[in-house]
């Protein structure tokens, strides 16, 4: 048998000067290295080309959103108004009433990506979804106290969301913990906490008025009505400094997939990089369902399509946070102007995402037993 | 000599009790991993093998007692800082879904790169070299998925090797690949260890154990029982002690080292 291993005078002292010629890495597909300075990057090409692609197309969805409503722009109209051209109606059609709109389903949908993204790589589980697990179930709990209990303000609501979803994702991680947290486990006590909730949240709407009661199911669809410049600011500004923060902890993150032990070994300090993923990811969808109540599964498809299209090793966020802006501002649009009447954009993903994720518990159910 | 020993070896484990959350493994366990040695430990399954790796390389830290690394308390260094001195490739490592052998060893260069120093010259050279001495190369840009067994294992060492530690763990490395493999990935450990790596081994294969390892060490119940050169530790009474096994040791007609030939039923004999 020829086994290739080589002779021992072309093995090297581990710490012992390099005398080989400067030899280039084969990582069998396109990578791009940047070495300038301090600076010493290796992008995958693919993903590169990935993302960019995605971000065109989120920029052409996003000019046909604008051009799209009761009175119809032009896409000259649109560009011009958004370059500070236009004066008037046409600005203000624009700008102040369908652009917040948009940028909001862009930033949501791309927090709710990238908090798919951090669960799925940490859980190693596909069916690991902030939605699925419960987390968004708790949001609505505490939103719906918020509004049947003390008739709360908008700025209420999102405070009560906040903290239903923070609850109820420490409550999930307390029931599942057992000499650490084991990925399948948690998923399935999360989807067991989710029922719980589904059945309080409508406990809970039944038990209210008429009109109380309409305003919380609207909420709980999942729409982006009546989304304004002050929402989308603020609700941005957080994403902004959570996506961040996400970005910070991917490399953990992606040693993670390793395995605990491989990434403690090589100097990954896994238990509060593991503790900080979560609490972002957790605060990232909460962020986007307080303030547009639960949109579903796009935490869940995003990161396998954005996997699948940059065809990485394992999770990554940025294709999927792209992936997830795109989804969200297109189903949106089907939302309003697609369908018969418009929809909150929360229908259109549940009528989107349910079938992917049948198809998803039937592979799975498949390979487990 | 032990006591000498401890004083000098670069790696070792004073008076340490090692554990999880209620469950205490190890007691007042001490033991040293002479420099530039390739240590074999040996022992039953459960008795904490792993579990000593994992004390080794700081993924457990000692209730009691402490682990020492270059004169210092292992607690004491930042954990890239360790992951710099003493790898580790443990039994449970996963490949990440997609992931070619390339990206794989490359991940070993964590512990030198930070946030915008990701891919230095240096990373790309240590990753060259770590697949040439295990004979990946030509592997680079497959699917690690797609892998035989044999060169799987390989990979794995590479993206240890890759880490550019002088102090190098490997828990049950030879599991799960034919008697091939085995040895071929043994000499390579060989190799690594005449080039000046200092090798820890959890193998199960005692005749294994004593023909590549220079210094082995028997446990049982998360205590040693014995340790020194493979023809002191692999001897009838201690592999009857530790393992319950009745056996003969001869010299391996190869290598003169110690063979163990269990007294077991032979084919012939039928059951009481
Ligand atoms: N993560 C863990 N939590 C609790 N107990 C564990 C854990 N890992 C191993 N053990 C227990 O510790 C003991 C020693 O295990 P280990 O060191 O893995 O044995 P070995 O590697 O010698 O087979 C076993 O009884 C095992 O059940
Ligand atoms: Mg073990």
């Amino acid at each position: 048998m020829s086994t290739g291993i080589p002779s021992r005078s072309r093995l090297a002292h581990p710490r012992g000067a390099d005398e080989t010629p400067a030899e280039r890495v084969d990582f069998g597909r396109r990578v791009l290295v940047v070495r300038r300075r301090r600076i010493a990057v290796r992008l995958e090409g693919r993903s590169v080309v990935v993302c960019a692609v995605l971000v065109l197309a989120a920029a052409g969805m996003a000019v046909l959103a604008l051009m799209t409503g009761s009175y119809q722009l032009s896409a000259g109209q649109v560009v011009s108004a958004l370059t500070g051209g236009e004066t008037g109606i046409v600005r203000d059609i624009v700008v102040e009433w369908r652009l917040p709109r948009v940028v909001a389903a862009l930033v949501f949908g791309g927090a709710l990506g990238a908090s798919g993204a951090i669960f799925q790589s940490l859980l190693r589980n596909p069916l690991a979804d902030p939605g699925i697990i419960g987390f968004s179930q708790g949001s609505y709990t505490g939103a719906l106290l918020v509004i049947l209990v003390i008739n709360g303000t908008y700025w209420q609501l999102v405070g009560g969301a906040l903290l239903g979803g923070m609850a109820t994702a420490l409550a999930v991680y307390v029931l599942a913990y057992r000499n650490g947290v084991q990925g399948f486990r948690l998923i399935v006590v999360g989807i067991g906490v989710s029922a719980m909730l589904a059945s309080l949240n409508t406990w809970l709407i039944l038990k209210a008025d008429l009109e109380v009661a309409m305003a919380a199911a609207v909420w709980g669809a999942g729409s982006l009505n009546g989304v304004s410049w002050g929402r989308v600011v603020v609700g941005g500004a957080c994403i902004a400094a959570l996506l961040l923060l996400a970005g910070m902890l991917s490399r953990p993150m992606q040693q993670m997939e390793l395995g605990d032990d491989a990434a403690a070994s090589q100097g990954v300090r896994v238990s509060p990089a593991r503790l900080g993923l979560i609490v972002v990811g957790v605060a990232l969808t909460a962020t986007v369902t307080a303030a547009s109540g639960p949109i579903a599964f796009i935490s869940l498809v995003a990161p396998q399509i954005g996997r699948r299209l940059a065809r990485t090793a394992g999770i990554t966020l940025a294709p999927a946070a792209f992936v997830g802006a795109l989804l969200c501002l297109a189903a949106d649009y089907i939302a309003q102007h697609v369908a018969p009447t418009p929809l909150p954009v929360g229908i259109i993903t549940v009528m989107l995402g349910g079938g992917y994720l049948g198809y998803l518990l039937f592979t799975e159910a498949r390979r487990r037993l | 000599m032990s006591g000498a020993m401890t004083d000098i070896a670069r790696l070792h484990v004073e008076s340490a009790t090692i554990g999880y959350d209620k469950r205490i493994i190890s007691e007042h366990l001490s033991v040293a991993i002479p420099d530039e040695s390739f240590t074999v430990i040996v022992g039953p399954n459960a008795c904490g093998k792993s579990t000593l790796l994992r004390g080794l390389s700081r993924l457990l830290k000692p209730s009691a007692g402490q682990v020492v690394l270059d004169g210092a308390d292992i607690s004491s260094y930042k954990s890239k800082e360790v992951a710099r001195r003493v790898g580790l490739l443990p039994q449970t490592a996963l490949a990440p879904d997609g992931i070619t052998v390339a990206d794989l060893v490359a991940r070993g260069r964590y512990p030198y790169q930070g946030f915008v120093r990701q891919w230095t010259e240096a990373d790309e050279q240590a990753v060259a070299r770590a697949m040439n001495q295990t004979a990946v190369t030509e592997l680079s840009g497959r699917l690690v998925d797609e892998l035989s067994g044999g060169q799987r294992q390989r990979v794995w060492v590479a993206m240890a090797l890759a880490q550019h530690t002088d102090i190098l763990l490997l828990d049950e490395p030879t599991t799960f690949l034919d008697i091939a493999h085995q040895i071929e990935l043994l000499e390579l450990f060989t190799d690594l260890h005449h080039v000046g790596h200092t090798l820890v081994a959890v193998l199960h294969d005692l005749n294994h154990a004593a023909r590549y390892g220079t210094h082995l060490i028997a446990m049982k119940d998360g205590q040693v029982v014995a340790e020194g050169t493979p023809e002191e530790v692999v001897t009838a009474e201690l592999v009857e002690e530790v393992f319950g096994l009745r056996c003969l040791v001869v010299p391996d007609p190869v290598a003169g080292t110690p063979q163990v030939v269990p007294l077991g039923r032979t084919r012939k004999e039928k059951a009481v």
